[in-house]
């Protein structure tokens, strides 16, 4: 009984080695021939708890792949998209990394969590590999002249929330709410509360909380009311979000609430008290229901291609990226046979060139990597958004 | 006033704790082990529940029912593959096969359910919410947590010291060689301890999700960890421990978030534990363990 079992298990384990030693192979071939197709690489966390944004990035990537080879590809070669899973850790980004070199990856789309992010942007500035991020928010996350971003930094965030409220509710007391575990979030709290106090904005509570107990914010809530704030910034995602407009809800907390594109997808999180979220105001690039003709075509491809699931923030930057890689590539005329330098010297003059309508906005780049581009101010009316 | 809303939001959030950390204690006082894989079967005992009201028009009566059945099974199944053969190995290589157990469980959630966070309808909307004062109500799911809490650690009290599958359990944690001697079936009253543990855990999720509706495949993650605080807080393998614990973990919690700092709540809640541990390593209401010289 052991005796066969354990045969069993090297016949198995002979096969998985033989299949991973071949797979190895092919993926080595079709880089070294110079094969004609471009490859792109992407990297996000596809398991773990932040599951949700690599998912979103990689479907929103893979749509858009999908739409440029139908249209003929880039400058005319079709384009292959590789993927690899790195569980939002920076060591498995790394790893992640080297694998997709050794698939033969040209230019990187990725990776879609600022930790990892700013891993890897270390790496690919070693290599002199073109890098475009469809979210990593964090400055550092595009160090070097080599890297590039689709999505708002956290300071521009911050800085853009505050200057919103100054013009638009000056004199009003404000509250915020934020995840001090989170880069993102804690990145666009430090900008607002700055740039709130150089303009004038009362912010007169701040509440942390960690990810380690972001189910009950009962007590954040109670001193939120306790500060009498009649603006609430929460600078945070939906998921926590939806808890926290439940828990106010139960709590009598009557105040506007206010935050940036982490929001957005708290609608369908709400489920059957979506009624919660009505008069939420959020300033993003993004929002799955906007008007606009390019959006509604976006949802509804997307809708169509996973199951009538509805595209967040990062998969709309994800399906940008992959544009925007096609117009830096055709300005920059870069063929498959060129290194992966070469590839790379002439995207990044190419991308302070262009300019890209996404589904995310009007944007062009400066040489630091920054994108240009104006958040709209969005309210939350029937179900929906509307501009404000 | 507003310390007595902090209170109150620190019982309904320990409430939650203890219910969860009867099923930890039940299953450490009687098979000696811990079972880390607790708070992922509270996750698969939301889904359950949550693909039975959603997928067709089950009365939540019906989904509950569903949920306990579905997580009993699993955990006796658990019990078989992945303990069983650990029988007899040290409680190391079982603690780290329950860890792996743990994200095993998480890992097919994924897989199955996919990571993005479903909305829990609350299936406790028929109980009205209890206004204390103006400004102070307790939450229907609350008093119903609370309620189902002390029902079912009165139940678990009364069927170890009265029932004679109880007796046994007893036996088993006492001496399990001596209890074998004694005809007692090991396997089989083990396998029961993990069957009620785990339906345990299909009412704790169905209380969780209510209570914080958000439902992914790392729900349970955290919630067991700090329900496995609150069991060895009270006092691990002791069932009114747990209870206690539960409550106390919610309230120092939820008083340092109001008082201290938000951000360092989780820090003081260990602090404590610590500093509790320190004076009374059982536990609050733990056991002493006289050595024998």
């Amino acid at each position: 009984m052991k005796k066969s079992f354990m045969k069993k298990f090297a016949a198995v384990s002979m096969a998985v080695m033989m299949t991973v030693a071949m797979a190895g192979c092919g993926g080595g071939d079709n880089g070294g021939d110079g094969a004609a197709e471009f490859v792109i690489g992407g990297i996000g966390p596809t398991t773990g708890a932040a599951a949700t944004y690599g998912e979103a990035v990689k479907n929103g990537a893979e749509l858009a792949v999908k739409e440029i080879n139908e249209a003929g590809g880039i400058n005319g070669v079709q384009v292959r998209f590789e993927w690899q899973d790195d569980e939002a850790d920076a060591e498995k980004s790394v790893n992640a990394y080297n694998t997709l070199k050794d698939k033969g990856m040209q230019m990187l789309m990725g990776t879609t969590t600022s930790g990892a992010c700013t891993a890897v942007v270390a790496k690919t500035a070693e290599d002199n590999m073109f890098q475009l991020t469809p979210s990593g928010s964090a400055v550092e996350a595009i160090k070097g002249d080599h890297a590039f971003r689709v999505c708002f930094s956290d300071p521009n965030q911050g800085i853009g929330s505050a200057d919103y409220l100054a013009e638009n509710y000056a004199g009003k007391t404000v509250a915020a709410i934020y995840n001090s575990s989170d880069v993102y979030s804690a990145g666009i709290f430090e900008k607002f509360n700055a740039e709130a106090q150089a303009k004038g904005v009362k912010v007169v509570t701040a509440q942390a909380f960690t990810k380690d107990s972001a189910q009950d914010f009962t007590v954040q809530l109670q001193k939120v009311k306790e500060s009498k704030a009649e603006i609430v910034f929460l600078p945070i995602y939906y998921q926590e979000a939806a808890l926290i407009l439940t828990q106010a809800d139960k709590m009598g907390l009557d105040v506007t609430w206010f935050g940036c594109d982490g929001l957005d997808g708290v609608i369908p999180q709400l489920g059957d008290d979506a009624a919660l979220a009505e008069g939420v105001m959020l300033l993003t690039p993004f929002a799955a229901d906007a008007e606009d003709e390019k959006t509604q075509t976006f949802t509804a491809a997307y809708k169509e291609a996973y199951n009538g699931l509805v595209p967040t923030q990062f998969a709309a930057d994800a399906y940008d990226a992959i544009y925007v890689i096609k117009a830096a590539a055709e300005k920059a005329g870069v063929t498959p046979d060129m290194s992966v330098s070469d590839i790379c010297e002439a995207m990044k003059v190419a991308m302070t060139e262009i300019t890209v309508t996404g589904v995310t906005g009007d944007m062009t780049w400066s040489a630091d990597g920054e994108p240009t581009k104006s958040p709209k101010a969005m309210v939350i009316k029937d179900g929906t958004y509307a501009a404000l | 006033m507003n310390f007595l809303s902090y209170l109150i939001s620190g019982i309904s959030l320990g409430s939650v704790y203890a219910l969860i950390a009867l099923g930890y204690t039940m299953v450490y006082g009687i098979a000696k082990m811990l079972n880390f894989a607790h708070g992922d079967v509270i996750m698969i005992g939301g889904f359950v529940v949550f693909t039975a009201i959603s997928s067709s028009a089950t009365s939540p009566a019906i989904a509950i029912i569903c949920g306990i059945a579905v997580c009993t099974l699993l955990g006796v199944i658990i019990e078989k593959i992945a303990y069983k053969p650990l029988r007899n190995a040290t409680p190391l290589a079982v603690l780290i096969t329950a860890i792996g157990v743990s994200y095993l469980l998480q890992n097919i959630a994924l897989l199955v359910f996919g990571s993005a966070s479903k909305n829990f309808p609350n299936i406790f909307k028929w109980c009205p919410d209890w206004k204390v004062t103006e400004g102070l109500t307790v939450s229907g799911v609350t008093i119903i947590t609370i309620v189902v809490t002390v029902v079912i650690m009165i139940g678990l009290t009364l069927f170890i010291h009265y029932t004679k599958p109880g007796t046994a359990m007893q036996a088993v944690s006492e001496d399990r060689g001596a209890a074998q001697l004694m005809g007692v079936s090991v396997n089989s009253t083990i396998s029961l301890t993990f069957a009620i543990g785990s339906a345990l855990a299909a009412v704790a999720s169905v209380l969780l999700c209510s209570a914080y509706p958000l439902l992914n495949p790392y729900t349970g993650a955290m919630p067991g960890i700090k329900a496995f605080v609150a069991a060895v807080f009270g006092g691990i393998g002791s069932i009114p421990g747990a209870m206690i614990g539960g409550i106390l973990l919610g309230v120092i919690e939820n008083l340092s978030k109001a008082y201290i700092s938000s951000q360092l709540s989780d820090a003081i809640v260990f602090a404590v534990l610590i500093i509790i541990l320190s004076l009374k390593p059982t536990g609050i209401l733990g056991k002493k363990i006289s050595e024998k010289v």
